[in-house]
């Protein structure tokens, strides 16, 4: 494994009084996708604009590369940003938004003009030196913002949702552009978003994070499909989120149902949250499952139908390839391994329990 | 009511064009190009070189330079630290700033005859502290003062709407490229802002140049401006011959003046501050 | 820290320069003594006269009329005027837009003689005068406000409106109205000021009879400062900070009710 590069260290931060970061640590490593997830207002933008170095955290240090680098303007460190807005400078044209970092560092022309050559092809806008910024896209702007970062070299680009502005299709293109210009560059991305999708396909690691903590930390396979708490497993893709009691090891009762599972060590009788995605709910013939209902709704969908069951009072969401019509009875069955079991929060404020890796 | 028919709306305001704001522009061009006889002459505009009016227009000139400037400098710190602010009484204060515009441009001037004349309030308070009075009311000095104390409004508003503009994560943008706050000043804010500081100095230049009612009440009839030449030349001489004349020439200096500004501004701020 | 109390410093320079002046007219209006300086006692007399005094009482009617007169048909002419303008194509409406432009490049002082010239020409100076001065100079702040909201307007809608059988004028009212309507307001508040504040145009175009509030006291500062002025300066004072914090109060509210709705 590569090394440690950032070290986000006990930071905490409060604005006017309401906190949005509480004791978080974090570690990025060296050439790592890192993806800081969660819906708005959980601290993930707050997070990497203390790694920019436009906010100071009220207590803990921000590490880079073994110095800290806490209370360093942004104009001293070795990270650049794209910004959501993209934020480029209208009174200048492509070439010269490009050179403004390398003009402050005092490039020789020759270096300045090739560097920008390399970028704009990078970013494939070879020949858009001359343009203005009126003149182009949101996806080409957003381009020119990326090759405005790259072009200092900075050991670490950070991207605040910078696919936020634009239509589904350019977001689609753009995500394995960032993905190629990751591999090209071999430096370390992080990148904020709040599209659970966008995280799932680009990143070697994702921080999903609530309300100033971080929720799980792990691989987009981990966080998919090892959800350590109902929320992560709600807001990582569809789920069937059910109240459950742990009977004993390897069986846990939901709707009055006992389902044979793999997990163990919750104790016995515990109430626990029961997370059951949409594809792994098989439906056979009634009396063939654990538990019988009738199919309410159904969507075609493409690869898959959508269907909802109403079974034991709770309407469960379905992917399957086969089709049930409305109406027919069916019966649900659950591998056992593909039941996930979480520990119910304390109450129910306490949804964004902390549980830093 | 198609495309075509839709164009009569505009029927009475043409006819206005044509009667009050072009017929007017041809009496004076009229009266400047003719002499009492009706017959054709340039005197009345070269009369600008007559020793008296040159050096009418020349203080005019000057004055308003000066007024210009102290505005300017004035203005743009204050716009930054307005700009700055950011918190929830900014819009307040702004307004408190911009408010003076609103005030009678008569009664700002009053305000000032009366601060500034020999009995007034700051030679007493001058006096209480033992410094000799200011002897500056009827001097080009208390015009500049009276001036720019009218005119600061309209320097202070567009350049800080100018400077609202900017987003913050364009000086953001320019940081983290690297770009120390002298940087982000002359590189970013300055450039920036200058659409707002041409539309300012437009919007302050014009009138001080033009006036001619501040220096007739804060000059005591010993500053005379060219605003002053061509308003006797009407009211007191009635010669309004040469009143045109000069008025001709006043236009050619309003309007170069700002064709020189706006050739510095490409979105042509002009008169749209608002 | 340093550089914060520096800018509050400054505002606090700025802030005393515009509004000592105000002060001290408002403090005086209140003093029972003719000078300047010497504090005779709290009085109310120069309100007194004020209210008594003809030729003010006159002034103010005056500018009161002129202002919303000339407001309000450089509204209707303009709004015209723009709605026609914006059907026209692009070469008429520069040369319709390079005229809307003259008065409000012109100095005031030169707008003001060349239409005195005009109406000595072909009729007598006068309130009448004086209205059409204003109008004209007040017609092109109409317009540059309309007519960026009808260039967002969309045109579909109000053709569709035509095409769902509504009469043209029924189109507009429920279509483009509702949307150049805050163009149309913002014009007007904008001629009311220019109209309330003009002094030059009106020098030259009210002829001898009549006075508003600012040739007023123009003609009575030449003579010398009458305590009067003082009780007026601050009437209007108040009465411009009363408005403008109602308009802008108002519009506050507006927007916090459609973020809102939002």
């Amino acid at each position: 494994m590569s090394k440690k590069l950032i070290n986000l260290e006990h930071i905490s931060k409060s604005f006017d009084g309401s906190v949005v970061l509480d004791d978080l640590n974090l570690y990025i490593r060296e050439n790592e996708f890192l993806t800081l997830l969660g819906p708005s207002g959980c601290g993930k933008t707050t997070t990497l604009r203390l790694i920019g170095g436009f906010e100071t955290p009220d207590s803990g240090r921000v590490v880079f590369d073994g110095t800290d680098i806490t209370s360093l303007p942004p104009n001293q460190r070795q990270v650049n940003t794209v910004f959501q807005k993209y934020a480029l400078f209208t009174h200048m044209n492509i070439a010269e938004n490009i050179a403004f970092g390398l003009k402050i560092k005092k490039k020789s022309k020759q270096y300045i003009d090739d560097k920008i050559k390399y970028a704009l092809k990078l970013v494939n806008l070879d020949g858009f030196e001359k343009r203005s910024v009126d003149s182009l896209s949101g996806g080409q702007q957003q381009r020119i913002a990326i090759a405005r970062a790259i072009v200092n070299e900075p050991k670490v680009l950070l991207l605040d949702e910078p696919l936020g502005a634009l239509d589904l299709k350019l977001r689609q293109d753009m995500q394995y552009e960032l993905i190629r210009l990751k591999n090209e560059l071999g430096i370390t991305f992080i990148y904020v978003t709040h599209d659970q999708e966008e995280a799932l396909t680009m990143s070697d690691t994702i921080v999903v994070m609530n309300q100033g903590y971080i929720q799980q930390i792990g691989t987009p396979e981990d966080i998919y499909n090892e959800p350590t708490n109902a929320f992560v497993a709600d807001f990582i893709g569809e789920s069937n989120i059910l109240d459950g009691i742990m009977v004993k090891d390897r069986l846990v009762e939901v709707l009055g149902v006992k389902f044979p599972c793999v997990d163990e060590g919750f104790g016995c009788d515990k109430p626990v949250d029961v997370v059951i995605r949409p594809e792994d709910v098989e439906l056979l013939a009634p009396g063939a499952g654990r538990l019988d209902g009738e199919v309410t709704s159904l969507i075609f969908k493409g690869v898959h139908w959508e269907i909802d069951v109403m079974a034991g009072g709770f309407e469960w969401l379905v992917h399957t390839t086969q089709m049930h019509p409305v109406g027919s009875r069916v019966s649900i069955q659950v591998d056992p391994f593909n039941i996930q079991i979480m520990n119910k929060p304390e109450s129910s404020d306490e949804r964004a329990v902390e549980t830093d890796g | 009511m198609g495309k075509f028919k839709r164009q009569f709306l505009a029927g009475p305001y043409l006819v206005w064009i044509i009667g009050f704001i072009l017929l007017p522009v041809l009496m004076i061009l009229y009266y400047a190009l003719t002499n009492s006889g009706g017959n054709f002459t340039l005197a009345n505009v070269l009369a600008i070189g007559a020793p008296i009016h040159r050096k009418a227009l020349f203080l005019s000139l000057k004055l308003a330079f000066l007024c210009t400037a102290i505005c300017l400098v004035l203005s743009y710190p204050l716009a930054m630290v307005l700009n700055n602010l950011r918190n929830k009484y900014q819009n307040l204060i702004v307004f408190i700033f911009i408010l003076p515009m609103w005030m009678n441009f008569m009664l700002r001037i009053l305000a000032w005859k009366m601060l500034l004349s020999n009995n007034g309030v700051i030679n007493t308070v001058l006096g209480f502290f033992g410094i000799p009075s200011l002897d500056i009311l009827n001097t080009p000095t208390a015009v500049v003062f009276c001036m720019v104390y009218d005119f600061l409004p309209f320097m202070i508003l567009p350049i800080y709407n100018s400077m609202a503009r900017i987003g913050r994560d364009v000086i953001e943008a320019a940081k983290d490229l690297g770009a120390g706050n002298p940087a982000v000043f002359f590189k970013i804010i300055l450039p920036l802002t200058l659409s707002g500081v041409v539309s300012g100095i437009i919007m302050v230049f014009v009138p001080a140049l033009t006036s001619f009612a501040i220096s007739d009440l804060l000059g005591g009839g010993k500053v005379l401006l060219i605003g002053n030449v061509i308003e006797q030349a009407f009211m007191q001489e009635y010669n309004w011959n040469l009143g045109s004349g000069l008025s001709i020439v006043l236009m050619i200096f309003v309007i170069a003046s700002m064709a020189l500004m706006s050739a510095h501004d490409k979105e042509g701020g002009g008169a749209g501050v608002w | 820290m340093v550089r914060k109390t520096a800018e509050r410093i400054y505002l606090g320079v700025i802030f005393l320069f515009l509004y000592l002046p105000i002060l001290v007219l408002i403090v005086l209006s209140f003093n029972d003594s003719k000078s300047r300086v010497v504090w005779g006692g709290f009085t109310l007399k120069w309100y007194q006269r004020l209210f008594q005094s003809s030729v003010i009482l006159e002034a103010f009617s005056t500018t009161i009329f002129i202002t919303l007169a000339s407001a309000l048909l450089a509204t209707v002419l303009g709004t015209l005027a723009a709605l026609g303008i914006h059907a026209m194509k692009a070469k008429k409406q520069a040369v319709m837009l390079g005229a809307t432009n003259i008065p409000l490049l012109n100095a005031d002082i030169v707008t003001g003689l060349s239409m005195m010239l005009l109406f000595v020409r072909f009729t007598k100076l006068g309130m009448s005068t004086v209205l059409i001065a204003h109008i004209t100079f007040n017609i092109p702040y109409v317009i540059l406000n309309v007519l960026p909201r009808l260039r967002q307007c969309s045109q579909n809608a109000y053709e569709a409106a035509l095409d769902l059988g509504a009469t043209p004028f029924y189109a507009f009212y429920k279509i483009l109205w509702p949307q150049i309507r805050p163009g149309v307001f913002s014009g007007a508040l904008m001629a009311m000021t220019m109209s309330l504040d003009d002094f030059s145009v009106t020098y030259f175009t009210k002829g001898a009879g009549i006075n508003t509030l600012s040739t007023m006291i123009y003609t009575e500062m030449r003579k010398g400062i009458i305590p009067e002025m003082y009780a007026l300066s601050t009437i209007l004072f108040f009465l411009a900070l009363v408005l403008l914090l109602i308009m802008n109060f108002g519009s506050a509210r507006k927007e916090k009710l459609a973020k809102e709705q939002i």
